[in-house]
């Protein structure tokens, strides 16, 4: 299929104004950043930067980053952990049920937040456990872990079986082989789940409402700050904080793990 | 959808397993009657000791702002952390276990107060360690619903009433009545908090504008009277614009102009006329519901000391003035009338500061709608009902 | 064959540091089935699928009316409570919702995927890559609390309208806001499926129909259509769930008539502390969850990796 002139032209239009309908929302966040009063209205009443001395010496700020990265960083360790170890088995071995594992293992993403929110909450009152870091993480980590493994899975799946045979026939042992042949080859396709599953629990709101306590996650503080109405240039000043400080990593993973890597973290 | 024997087995099992052990739990206890709170004889403290560097707060919107907390952290090094909670029901419902061994105080308001005592998630605390307590008014120091069988669950705040906020541009003068509220004049324009306790201010409209009902108390409503008032608001509803939740979002919908009249707390006039935008609000000749607030301990509080102090601290006189003027309520210390004049002049008399009694009782404060009524009877509606005639109304 | 580890054919043997456990794992496969999927299987049961079962179990409890502490004695008053109105209209709003986002989303998405997989070059596929993956990062909150600045009253889309001389758009907290914030929110997650399907697409299948005497169209709907299917199938597993079950976007951009299965169940979780109706609400998108995914299993979004 050869597109015409035409359709060329008019899928860059298209994609021109997908680009413009993605990205004024976060112009108007970036513009908002200044806005000396602290009403949203339209046309924004004047500008000012003391919004952002405002939120860097705001120590419950650095508290909620704080929080959500350590909830973060811990959440895509079990993911890369357990995710990948799924992804072995299920590609892996053939035993009865195997279909039922894998619907298991995509239900996080596919029931909606709320549900894992208030099962796991009435689940952890049930237990006795109190709500903390450690809820959080296990919270986020559910659905983290299916990031990894759709990702890991759909790289095994590409990988042909010989490889190992051939190994096996040169004489290496299997922790050998897994050394030298499984672990390079997945790393990309690891990187790219590990990437997506620390975006998806940095910016979870939903199940965190649920599994946190008096703590707050940097989501939940904004979340607390819309509700009040007094500081929502601080939290513009916050995003655009944090988005500066993602675009490299997220440009870098992109090249390194080709753009289809992060797309199957996804699928 | 071929699924596995051996997993299925596997899952019936769990299920028989979890319905055996739910089934072999007891029922709870249900309060049938109101007899003593569960937590009447848990100790207090004999002594405010040191501060444990945390404390987790429950609170109104408004409830926290730096003015005075960033003060009583360097007084007292204790860090305040504020979750902001939006209706009473969201405090009960967050403070449930005694507060999770995180939350160390809740601004109540009485509709939660009593939820909270019965549901043994607050416990008593021991007022002589609040010299404050006795410049409160009279009224304020061991009231009803934060006071049972002299033990105090807590310490009054500060009390104030729902107005009615308009836009000075579509009103020339104030409203006089609620009845702007369902007005098909205003279709479109109109905003009220979504919260179930608002059947109680339409039947405190209907208690004038429908003295046939009979209605006395707006929360001690018999159905007929409770029918009339959610009748009321389903014909009120397609001219509401939105049914506020936070208050941010009140703020919004003034600010742009989108609604010209609604319920309201005087917090979000003063942030509204703070930014230049032409408002005013007032209480209509019904009458107005109202909260008056009581910050509670909680069972499990994990920082108990930073909690006395911070009650010791938010009851001086000074801090009730810059709540109070920062809110647009009243405080319950008595010396804070002084205070609130050099914050900004007036704002004594604008918020009764001053006032007797008097203006106390014209306030209809939020109260946990019962099935006893308070006059011996039993068919008035309870607060599960008014929940589900809500999300009716609402949707 | 099965090739023993000890190798053969004169190669030295290879001492694995672990001992005999790799040559016991690799003669009882069925071992090394259960060492690697123990454990993450061990998570999803006991805390993911069995916190499910005790919600689902909550749902035939009730709540003691002013304690707000629950009676566990089997009850399906929460059932009947649910089939009465307003709920059956709820659930209903909140199916077309996701329905018309879904759509919404697809249309938008495959061309903007047709591009990036097959006509931009692979430095700006990797530029648009990151441009759509940017605004995840980009809190959520904040987006759509932007929104609400955009399609308020005198907000930016009315402002702009005005100045184009097509009078003021007012559509602040209606049921159309909220189709196009939750569009707008959803965009990425369908968008990257429906590349990742059209990139797997071999140039030769789209050349060969051309061959064949089809014209462009011919083939976008008999070829690239079908293919892309299955990305289209998982991008929109995330749109519905993602929409069943959000309460913030209906608490914060939507109107009176806009209540959606979310929010009547975080209300109450929060307003009304009944937690067992709120589970009796919950089921609703699982079943409708499951019934979507046997579906989309069926038309191979699963295999689709």
């Amino acid at each position: 299929m050869i597109e015409g002139r035409l359709t060329r032209v008019l899928l860059r239009v298209w994609v021109a104004l997908v680009l413009l309908f993605l990205f004024v929302p976060i112009a108007l966040i970036v513009l908002y950043a200044f806005n000396k009063s602290n009403v949203q209205g339209w046309p924004p009443s004047g500008l000012s930067t003391r919004w952002i001395t405002v939120a860097w010496h705001d120590s419950q700020v650095r508290s909620a980053l704080l929080l959500s990265v350590k909830a973060g960083l811990l959440a895509t360790a079990v993911a890369l952990l357990l995710g990948s170890a799924a992804a072995f088995g299920v590609h892996r071995f053939r035993f009865f049920g195997r279909e039922a594992v894998s619907l298991l293992l995509v239900l996080p993403l596919a029931l909606p937040g709320i549900i894992t929110g208030i099962a796991l909450n009435s689940a952890f009152q049930w237990v006795g456990i109190n709500l903390s870091l450690l809820t959080i993480v296990i919270g986020h980590a559910t659905f983290c872990i299916v990031v990894v493994y759709n990702n890991v899975i759909a790289r095994l799946r590409r990988v042909s079986e010989s490889m190992y045979e051939a190994a096996a026939d040169l004489g290496a042992s299997g922790f050998f082989t897994f050394r030298t042949i499984t672990v390079p080859m997945l790393s990309t396709a690891l990187l790219s789940g590990a990437l997506l599953a620390f975006a998806l629990s940095f910016d979870e709101v939903i199940v965190t409402t649920f599994t946190a306590g008096a703590q707050n996650t940097l989501p939940l503080w904004i979340f607390g700050a819309i509700r009040l109405g007094q500081q929502l240039p601080e939290v513009n000043v916050v995003v655009v904080f944090v988005l500066l400080l993602t675009v490299i990593p997220v440009a870098v993973a992109a090249r390194l793990a080709g753009s289809g890597g992060v797309a199957r973290a996804l699928t | 959808m071929r699924y596995g024997i051996k997993p299925l087995t596997a899952l019936v099992a769990l299920l028989a397993l979890a319905v055996t052990v739910a089934l072999s739990v007891g029922s709870s206890a249900a309060a049938s009657g109101l007899g003593a709170p569960p937590q009447a004889n848990a100790s207090v403290l004999k002594s405010v000791g040191k501060g444990e560097g945390k404390l987790n707060l429950i609170a109104w919107e408004g409830y926290a702002q730096p003015e005075w907390v960033k003060p009583f952290e360097k007084l007292t090094g204790c860090q305040v952390n504020a979750k902001y909670a939006g209706s009473s029901s969201d405090m009960v419902s967050l403070m449930s276990g005694g507060g999770g061994h995180q939350y160390d105080l809740v601004s109540a308001s009485g509709d939660a107060d009593l939820r909270l005592i019965y549901g043994g998630d607050v416990r008593p605390v021991n007022i002589s360690l609040f010299p404050t307590w006795k410049q409160f008014r009279p009224f304020l120091q061991s009231p009803g619903f934060n006071t049972i069988g002299g033990k105090h669950y807590g310490v009054s705040y500060e009390f104030g009433p729902n107005v009615l906020l308009y836009s000075k541009k579509t009103f020339a003068s104030a409203p006089t009545s609620w009845s702007v509220l369902y007005s098909k004049k205003y279709a479109g324009k109109i905003t009220v908090p979504d919260n179930p306790i608002q059947i109680a201010d339409a039947a405190l409209y209907l208690e004038k504008a429908q003295p046939k009902l009979g209605i006395t108390d707006p929360y001690e409503l018999t159905q007929p009277q409770f029918n009339a008032a959610v009748a009321l608001l389903k014909s009120e509803h397609p001219l509401v614009k939105k049914y506020w939740a936070l208050a941010s979002q009140e703020i919004s919908l003034f600010q742009s102009g989108t609604t010209v009249v609604g319920a309201a707390w005087p917090y979000q006039t003063n942030t509204l006329v703070g930014d230049k935008v032409s408002v005013a609000d007032t209480i209509p000749r019904e009458g107005a519901t109202g909260w008056a607030d009581t910050w509670m301990l909680a069972t499990n509080a994990p920082h108990p000391n930073c909690a006395y102090k911070w009650i010791q601290w938010v009851t001086t006189p000074k801090v009730q003035a810059q709540e109070a003027d920062y809110f647009g309520e009243t405080p319950a210390n008595t010396q804070a009338c002084g205070y609130m004049d050099k914050i900004s002049k007036g704002s004594c008399a604008a918020y009764h500061a001053n006032a007797p009694q008097a203006y106390f009782k014209t306030i209809k404060f939020w109260k946990t709608p019962l099935a006893q009524c308070g006059n011996g009877k039993s068919d008035c509606v309870p607060f599960q009902q008014w929940v589900s005639a809500w999300t009716q109304i609402t949707s | 064959m099965s090739v023993s580890a000890e190798g053969s054919g004169g190669l030295a043997k290879r001492a694995s540091p672990l001992g005999n456990i790799p040559r016991l794992l690799w003669r009882h496969p069925w071992l090394r089935g259960l060492a690697t999927l123990s454990p993450p299987l061990a998570w999803f049961v006991v805390i993911y699928l069995a916190s499910l079962l005790v919600m689902l179990l909550t749902a035939f409890w009730t709540v003691n009316p002013f304690t707000n502490l629950m009676q566990h004695s089997f009850s399906t008053a929460n059932f009947s409570t649910l089939l009465a109105s307003p709920y059956p209209g709820i659930i209903l709003r909140t199916v077309l919702m996701a329905a018309a986002v879904t759509v919404t989303d697809t249309i938008v998405a495959l061309p903007f995927a047709y591009f990036m997989a097959r006509v931009a070059g692979s430095r700006t596929q990797r530029i648009l890559f990151t441009a759509i993956m940017l605004p995840l990062w980009a809190s959520y909150l904040a987006r759509v609390y932007a929104w609400i600045v955009i399609l308020q009253k005198g907000g930016v889309l009315s402002w702009s309208a005005q100045k184009l001389g097509l009078g003021a758009i007012n559509i602040g907290y209606t049921n159309t806001a909220m189709w196009i914030v939750f569009s707008y929110i959803w965009l990425p997650f369908m968008i990257v499926p429906v590349y990742s399907a059209i990139e797997r697409i071999p140039q030769s299948l789209l050349e060969a129909s051309g061959d064949l005497g089809a014209r462009n169209w011919r083939t976008v709907r008999s070829v690239l259509l079908p293919l892309a299917l299955p990305g289209v199938v998982a991008g929109s597993i995330f749109t519905f769930s993602l929409t069943l079950g959000d309460f913030i976007t209906p608490l914060l951009i939507g109107g009176t008539n806009s209540q959606l299965i979310g929010n009547v169940i975080y209300s109450n979780i929060g307003t009304a502390d009944n937690l067992p109706f709120a589970a009796t609400l919950a089921l609703v998108p699982i079943a409708i969850m499951i019934i979507y995914l046997t579906g989309a299993r069926f038309l191979g979004a699963f295999e689709a990796l």
